[in-house]
């Protein structure tokens, strides 16, 4: 997928085409084995990082991108509940227990309910998708994530009219997360998206990255991948997707409300108010290399953009 | 070995040497071990900051020495370690400019104006410059000692903005910033105690000895 900013002006292609249409052209599905057996290949016990996932769906979403190294992704990571230093959580999310694994449905769906990690997938086909990752710390990656759409998943418990947000909440359990042992944020991590950004096709819901089950550090066994944004809305280890009336409140909103806020769109022109946005280290190329520019909505304003029209992003952060 | 042979021919070179350790280590590292991370600009940043301010520190706990142990020779080291923290002062910033900015001046310009933790941080470096300069014994006399002696009081605001400099740079987890800040503070409070104590003792003493203690 050629992604390019365009104008505002001719960002009308995605709406003048109807949806379907327009994603069809966009990405053409390759290769669709089911993924129905993923449940029962897994053995139980630890997480097996490594693992390969079967029946991966190629995408034609980030081809062309460079990808970082699978040892840079694995390794260079924030996720406070395995300690805050970036190789924390690649040192103390080894033995992180993911099975068994189940998220809590909540809030305004027609069907709510407890659902086995396995359920929770097993309907859909798993596809790779390579993103671009930014980090509000102003370094990116680009990563081959192996997910299910996000829509796929809401539209199966079937959200009421009342649901205008979608709340999504990390594992609490001091004893598996050891960085939550000192109340550094709010546990549990909490984020939250609107409903429209939601239902957005670029939403993942992701289970592994370079086609294996996701490690620890990297939020095993589910997360959230909304690549238009920055890093830290993309919530690890999710045990509750919640759909409420009223905008959710997130974690490092909660921290510092003026730093962070709900929408935490990936912006260049809108700095965090103690660091530029404006450009992006790309990690893994080494000590001597320039800064990137950073690009509005992290190169997805085609896709994204139309859900904030008429919005002031310097107000809405 | 006479008192003054063993300062200068064993105890010196030891502590310059121990203060090249972290230097040694970093580079270590770098070329031969090879474990900078995916992200080895933010990493050689962060431990040469890491290492001016902790030096620095170090270098204020030579006056408490002093007057704890009752030996003046801790003294004799101060100057070199001021020096070494400035020293990892300038690696942070040469790093900053160098790998981090790639001599973008445009953005380190703005930087340093727009973005309050590395005003600081420049205001920092610019007293510690300031010392370093006037660092050599010939200075003291050119500036003559009273004035050469307030301009090193100016030690202080560098070590409490370097450790500003640190903690308004956190997201979250102050920890390891505010152990350091707790070692400068208990170290601040030790001077104003003692100048509370004993104003004029505090004043003998600084009569008495050739090279300022407060500084
Ligand atoms: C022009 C002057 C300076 C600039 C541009 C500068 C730049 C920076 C930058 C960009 C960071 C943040 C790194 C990050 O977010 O990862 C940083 C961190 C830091 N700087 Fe500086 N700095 C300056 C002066 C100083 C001085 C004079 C000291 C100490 C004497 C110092 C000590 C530190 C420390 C301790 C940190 C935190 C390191 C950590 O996270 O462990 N800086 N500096």
């Amino acid at each position: 997928m050629q992604i390019k900013i365009k104008k505002a002006s001719h960002i009308s292609e995605a709406e003048v085409t109807p949806k379907h249409l327009f994603m069809n052209r966009r990405h053409f599905i390759q290769a669709s084995a089911a993924a129905g057996a993923l449940g029962s290949i897994l053995p139980p016990g630890k997480a097996a990082a490594g693992m390969k996932l079967p029946g991966i769906t190629q995408t034609a979403y980030g081809n062309g991108l460079e990808q970082t190294k699978y040892e840079d992704v694995t390794s260079y990571n924030n996720f406070y509940e395995f300690g805050t230093g970036k190789s924390d959580p690649a040192n103390n999310a080894q033995n992180f227990q993911t099975k068994p694994w189940q998220v809590s449905i909540e809030g305004a769906v027609a069907k709510p309910g407890v659902v086995d990690f396995d359920d929770l997938i097993k309907p859909h086909k798993l596809e790779e998708r390579i993103y671009r990752f930014r980090c509000v710390e102003a370094w990116s990656m680009v990563v081959p994530w192996v997910g299910i759409p996000l829509a796929d998943v809401i539209k199966r418990f079937e959200p009421t009219s009342k649901a205008k947000y979608v709340a999504f909440e990390t594992l609490v359990d001091p004893e598996r997360m050891p960085g939550q042992k000192r109340a550094i944020l709010n546990w549990p991590y909490v984020e939250g998206l609107r409903m429209d950004e939601a239902m957005n096709p670029l939403a993942l819901l992701a289970v592994g990255l370079y086609g294996e089950e996701l490690p620890g550090q990297n939020g095993a066994p589910i997360r959230l991948v909304v690549p238009w944004k920055y890093g830290f809305k993309s919530i690890k280890s999710i045990v509750a997707i919640r759909f409420v009336e009223k905008m959710p409140p997130t974690t490092w909103n909660m921290s510092a409300s003026s730093e962070y806020g709900f929408y935490s769109n990936v912006n260049p022109e809108v700095s965090h108010p103690r660091w530029s946005q404006a450009k992006e280290r790309v990690i893994g190329q080494g000590y001597f290399s320039a800064k990137k520019e950073t690009l509005k909505f992290n190169g997805y304003a085609e896709e994204v953009a139309s859900l904030y029209s008429g919005m002031d992003l310097a107000k809405y952060y | 070995m006479k008192r003054e042979t063993a300062i200068r021919r064993v105890a010196k070179p030891v502590i310059f040497a121990v203060c090249l350790i972290p230097l040694a280590w970093i580079a270590l590292r770098a070329i031969v071990i090879g474990d900078l991370g995916a992200n080895p600009v933010e990493t050689v940043n962060r431990f040469l900051g890491d290492w001016a301010m902790r030096l620095l520190i170090v270098t204020l706990m030579v006056s408490p020495l002093v007057h704890l142990s009752g030996s003046s020779i801790p003294v004799r080291f101060r100057r070199m370690l001021g020096l070494f923290a400035f020293f990892y002062a300038t690696l942070h910033i040469a790093n900053y400019v160098v790998a981090d900015q790639f001599f973008n001046w445009a953005d380190i310009w703005a930087d340093i104006v727009k973005r309050n933790f590395i005003t600081i941080g420049m205001l920092t470096f610019i007293i510690l410059l300031a010392l370093a300069v006037t660092s050599p014994k010939a200075m003291i006399k050119r500036l003559g000692g009273k004035r050469w002696r307030r301009l090193h009081q100016t030690v202080y605001i560098a070590a409490i903005g370097s450790v500003f400099h640190y903690i308004m740079m956190i997201k979250a987890d102050f920890l390891i910033a505010g152990t350091h800040g707790a070692v400068l503070a208990g170290l601040l409070i030790y001077r104003v105690i003692r100048r509370m104590q004993k104003p004029e003792r505090a004043e003998n003493t600084r009569r008495r000895t050739p090279r300022p203690l407060v500084a």
